[in-house]
């Protein structure tokens, strides 16, 4: 069972419709004792940093997720979140990340957000098992997390930048699975194999 | 390296995918829920359906079709067709749709782009412009499948609508559509002069070639196609290692 954090940002269709063509069981929710409870939680997230963060500290949601010990997936602004900051709307954030997500920088020629099939390298999780070194997988976003020990697959646009992170229990993907076709799909079995 | 995109474009009536030239003599090429997902298992990168019923009941069945759509289909998808309103748009986005394109609706009322992309991100609205070359070289921005000339211009409203939040500019000369002749490059080349959104380039190929120049001349970021997909004249792996071939990064 996949418990979704259900937190007021945007929509999450897209991440039940793939669930449901992996026959995994779901229930959305905002509630932190059926969430601390959970055998593993995805955190999406469509949106703004700053009002995302500010969504789940009204639901007394920062406790409850820096708590758990279940499998965590953030995808998107979701995997942002888990981390220290945001440069967007300079939004201290959950901290479970130590790294630092800042705007693609203003360089001729690159075009921000960062849309459409990108590759992943330097794959190092189990949520990247039986996915090849440069996969193609989807992004949309215009801020982008750095480097560090807790990165699990790179990204180049502009910069080179954690298209995926991994630390403990936890786990993040900058890019939308949900949309990456078979790639994405045996990335979303990983985690619920995890 | 981010990939240049290949689109297949599904227009829709009452449900079924239908295929004309310029937009006159349309015939059903299939299912659209079936076909995309051809296209995606064959290596589309994205898909567009655009809804061109002309009834209330066709409207309803395709906002049936794009929940259909968004439960089999592992890919981004956008559909388009009758979107006047940030309403019509949000509806759509909750029944799983990645993006809308608004075309029309926008020359009429061009708050229309501030409205959709203020509410829901400027990702998630793509601004098609169908236009006409003139005898005096000028672009003009035309409407309804390109039968009706507005007194707009191309480069001035593809910068107006990048401006109100736009996130992508899908651009169809209406004097290649359909034609298999290939598609204007020096155009589109200004156009990724003029913008810094995503272009993608509609209408006119016929060919590998056609769409190779596009994204390397014409430096488009994706080319959309119809008929070259739905009559299997040029199969998507077949498109796509071609263009690897000539070092066009393409997901493959």
């Amino acid at each position: 069972m996949v418990t979704i954090i259900d937190y007021g940002t945007g929509n999450l269709r897209s991440v039940t419709n793939a669930l449901e063509r992996l026959g995994a069981d779901y229930t959305l929710t905002a509630d932190p004792r059926q969430i601390t409870a959970a055998e593993r939680v995805l955190l999406p997230g469509v949106g703004e940093a700053a009002t995302a963060m500010q969504q789940l500290r009204d639901r007394g949601l920062v406790e409850t997720l820096r708590s758990l010990r279940c499998p965590v997936l953030g995808i998107c602004l979701g995997m942002q979140l888990l981390c220290a900051h945001s440069e967007e709307g300079d939004t201290p954030a959950l901290g479970i990340f130590p790294n630092r997500v800042r705007r693609f920088p203003a360089v001729e020629g690159l075009k921000v957000p960062h849309v459409g099939w990108n590759v992943v390298e330097q794959l190092r999780s189990p949520l990247y098992d039986g996915v090849e070194e440069g996969a193609y997988v989807y992004y949309v976003h215009s801020y982008a997390a750095d480097l560090n020990d807790c990165t699990a697959a790179t990204t180049h646009y502009g910069i080179p930048f954690s298209g995926s992170l991994h630390r403990d229990n936890f786990y993040g993907c900058q890019f939308h699975p949900e949309k990456s076709g078979a790639v994405g799909q045996r990335i979303l079995a990983n985690f619920l194999a995890l | 390296m981010l990939a240049k995109r290949i689109i297949p474009c599904l227009d829709v009536r009452d449900g079924e995918t239908v295929k004309g030239v310029n937009f006159v003599g349309l015939q059903r090429v299939g299912d659209p829920v079936e076909l995309g997902r051809k296209y995606a298992d064959e290596g589309a990168d994205e898909l567009v359906y655009l809804d061109i019923s002309a009834t209330v009941e066709g409207r309803q069945t395709f906002a049936e079709l794009v929940a259909r759509i968004a439960r089999e289909i592992d890919i981004p998808f956008t559909v388009g067709g009758g979107i006047a309103s940030a309403d019509d748009a949000g509806r759509l986005l909750l029944a799983g749709a990645d993006k809308v394109t608004v075309n029309s609706a926008a020359v009429r009322r061009p708050e229309l782009i501030d409205e959709i992309a203020g509410r829901y991100g400027s990702q998630f609205i793509v601004v098609a412009i169908d236009a006409r070359c003139n005898d005096s070289g000028r672009w003009v921005v035309t409407t309804h499948g390109g039968r009706t000339p507005t007194d707009r211009e191309l480069f001035a409203w593809a910068r107006e609508a990048q401006e109100r939040g736009a996130g992508e500019i899908l651009f169809t000369s209406m004097n290649h559509d359909g034609t298999k002749n290939g598609y204007p490059c020096e155009t589109f080349a200004r156009l990724a002069d003029e913008l810094s959104i995503p272009i993608i380039a509609s209408g006119g190929a016929g060919s590998v070639e056609h769409i190779a120049e596009v994204l390397t001349l014409g430096r488009a970021d994706a080319a959309l196609a119809a008929s070259i997909f739905h009559y299997g004249e040029i199969p998507i792996p077949t498109l796509k290692r071609a263009l690897r071939e000539r070092a066009i990064p393409v997901r493959l």
